[in-house]
């Protein structure tokens, strides 16, 4: 078929629509200036600046230990319920289980976050705990949406391997949980990796449901950043975006160079 | 090592999921179960209940005190009273504010995302049919800003709008006057575009990639000009993707916050922003939940439509 023209033009327009705004940023983020869209010079002066920044640099680390906890936690929760609806056929509530791990997808954020809060504070006037808000409460939300993704995630690559290597092994007389352990775990191992990866990065993006269920003094990085464009443009936040831009770049290499490698294995299968 | 000989058998391997099996035997619980259950019992304290209080607090109405809404059971004299409000509800259809931000709501994502298919139709459709080494870098590239901090994003992009931003200097170079796109409806529309893109082109691909090339070769020996094969051939095998992106881009455009607050001006009206002013500005949590419930409503409807389109596909 004859190539046209059209379609390489606007494939390539789109594409610098998606990066122009993030590149300009990166620029801008080593320009000295301290306005921030006009050029003086290059300079690292506000990567120094964000150093300083104890509030910032406390919010980061929050945020990466939320991340952390609420990625593994949805990890082994998401890769239960994959389990349990791709290799369980039938049971009890199968249709509920499967619609309410996928419902936080796509419930609006200001649901979500909404909804939490209210339980937790009616939690605490009945239980007595949570006793006031902070890295707990944002944890168990975050691992609530996460856990949603980890289940797409393995639930696909489950589905995608045929069950008789597992019945092979139940064969020759391997218990269910070996099966587990040593049949389905190192084969889905790739989605378990990029299910946490997922989870992680999602966590650590999230503003909307953090500024519900946070308590004072436990501001996460994205609710810093949200005060401070709010405020105005600073160029402080420019050079903060361009480390978080980078190590993103980087963890989405590595998840990359993982899922390949996983690929000959894959084949033999 | 041999460990077929008679005499030295290998020692049994310790393995530490044996122990974990006969843990859970002991406690009489079979792993079928707790697999089940774990995942289940969590979602439902925490998602399934939490909808449930926001229903119940949406049928109260706001006074001070801790916490500030009036309770649903009341206990007088031993008998439990229920009192239920429907004031809020009410409000929201006679208030002229809930009822304008319901409506910009859908009409500002129904027309972002018929931007955005206009944007993501071609892109998905020239990696489709790009050469095979170059479709997975083009589709990293698409994948890659999905990754990226989506609040960055939206702040880039303000970064290009704003009055002595990016796009006006370059415009300036021209002579052309500053244009105002900040805190406007139209830098709501490309912020929404922006960041929902990627959502949009990745059940494309999927779908146009499947597109057997045969037919076009037919259409196209038949006589078909290409606008007409794309029309009457492509266009039509391509709907169950074209339902699918569109729906990734409308539901969570319709509950946007983020977008509004930062791009949109003091006129933009959308009801996720509205849900946050009633409870963070306002302090009305009753209120708040009945907003919250009257969104669910509204998005369910798309959800539907969504579950329909991918049942179709899976037919096929």
């Amino acid at each position: 078929m004859r190539r046209g023209w059209f379609l390489p033009i606007a494939a390539a327009l789109g594409f610098a629509f998606l990066y122009a705004p993030i590149v300009s940023l990166v620029i801008f983020s080593f320009n000295e200036s301290n306005l921030v869209t006009v050029w003086s010079g290059f300079s690292t002066k506000w990567y120094g600046q964000l150093l300083q920044d104890q509030q910032l640099l406390d919010a980061a680390w929050r945020s990466l230990q939320i991340a952390f906890f609420s990625a593994s936690i949805a990890l082994v929760l998401g890769t239960l319920c994959a389990v349990a609806l791709v290799r369980f056929r039938r049971f009890r509530g199968r249709t509920v289980l499967a619609g309410t791990v996928a419902a936080p997808l796509v419930m609006p954020d200001v649901i979500t976050g909404l909804a939490l809060l209210l339980l937790f504070v009616a939690m605490e006037a009945t239980l007595g705990w949570p006793s006031g808000r902070g890295m707990v409460t944002i944890i168990i939300a975050h691992t609530t949406f996460c856990m949603a993704y980890v289940t797409v995630v393995v639930q696909s690559r489950l589905a995608d391997f045929d069950g008789s290597l597992e019945e092979a092994a139940q064969d020759l007389g391997a218990t269910p949980v070996r099966v587990f352990f040593d049949i389905t775990l190192p084969i889905i191992a790739p989605a378990l990796v990029s299910g946490w990866l997922l989870g992680f990065t999602l966590s650590l993006d999230d503003l909307v449901i953090a500024s519900f269920v946070s308590g004072p003094g436990s501001s996460t990085l994205p609710m810093v950043i949200f005060s401070k464009v709010r405020l105005g443009v600073s160029p402080d936040v420019n050079a903060l975006a361009t480390i978080i831009i980078g190590f993103v770049a980087l963890g989405v290499f590595a998840a990359t160079i993982v899922q390949l490698r996983s690929r000959p294995k894959k084949a033999r299968v | 090592m041999s460990s077929f000989d008679a005499e030295h058998p290998a020692p049994p391997r310790r393995r530490p999921w044996n122990m974990v099996e006969r843990g859970l035997t002991a406690i009489g619980l079979s792993g079928k179960a707790l697999v089940i259950a774990a995942p289940a019992l969590w979602l439902a304290i925490f998602f399934l209940v939490p909808l449930a209080v926001v229903f119940g607090i949406s049928l109260t109405l706001k006074q001070f005190g801790r916490p500030p809404y009036t309770p649903l059971l009341t206990t007088e004299e031993g008998t439990v009273q229920l009192t239920l409000h429907l004031n809020n509800y009410i409000l929201l259809f006679t208030d002229s504010l809930y009822v304008a931000a319901y409506l910009s709501s859908i009409r500002i994502a129904l027309i972002s995302t018929i931007i955005t298919l206009c944007i993501g139709y071609p892109m998905a459709y020239a990696i489709a049919r790009s050469p095979d080494r170059w479709r997975n870098i083009l589709l990293m590239l698409v994948i890659l800003p999905f990754w990226t901090s989506f609040l960055l994003r939206v702040y880039a992009l303000s970064g290009f709008m704003r009055g002595n931003g990016v796009i006006n200097q370059f415009l300036g170079l021209f002579g052309v006057e500053p244009l105002v796109m900040m805190q406007t409806d139209f830098a709501v529309y490309v912020g929404i575009v922006y960041t929902y893109l990627p959502f949009m082109i990745l059940p494309l691909y999927t779908n146009l990639v499947k597109l057997d090339g045969s037919l076009l070769e037919a259409s196209a020996d038949l006589g078909a000009r290409p606008v007409r094969t794309f029309l009457s051939v492509t266009l039509p095998l391509s709907m169950p993707g074209i339902i699918a992106g569109s729906m990734l881009v409308f539901i969570p455009a319709i509950g946007e916050f983020v977008i509004p607050s930062l791009l949109g001006g003091p006129s933009t009206l959308m009801i996720g922003r509205v849900l946050w002013d009633e409870f963070f500005a306002n302090t009305n949590w009753p209120r708040a939940a009945a907003v919250a419930i009257a969104m669910l409503i509204v998005v369910v409807v798309p959800i539907m439509l969504l579950q329909r389109a991918q049942d179709a596909v899976v037919e096929r």
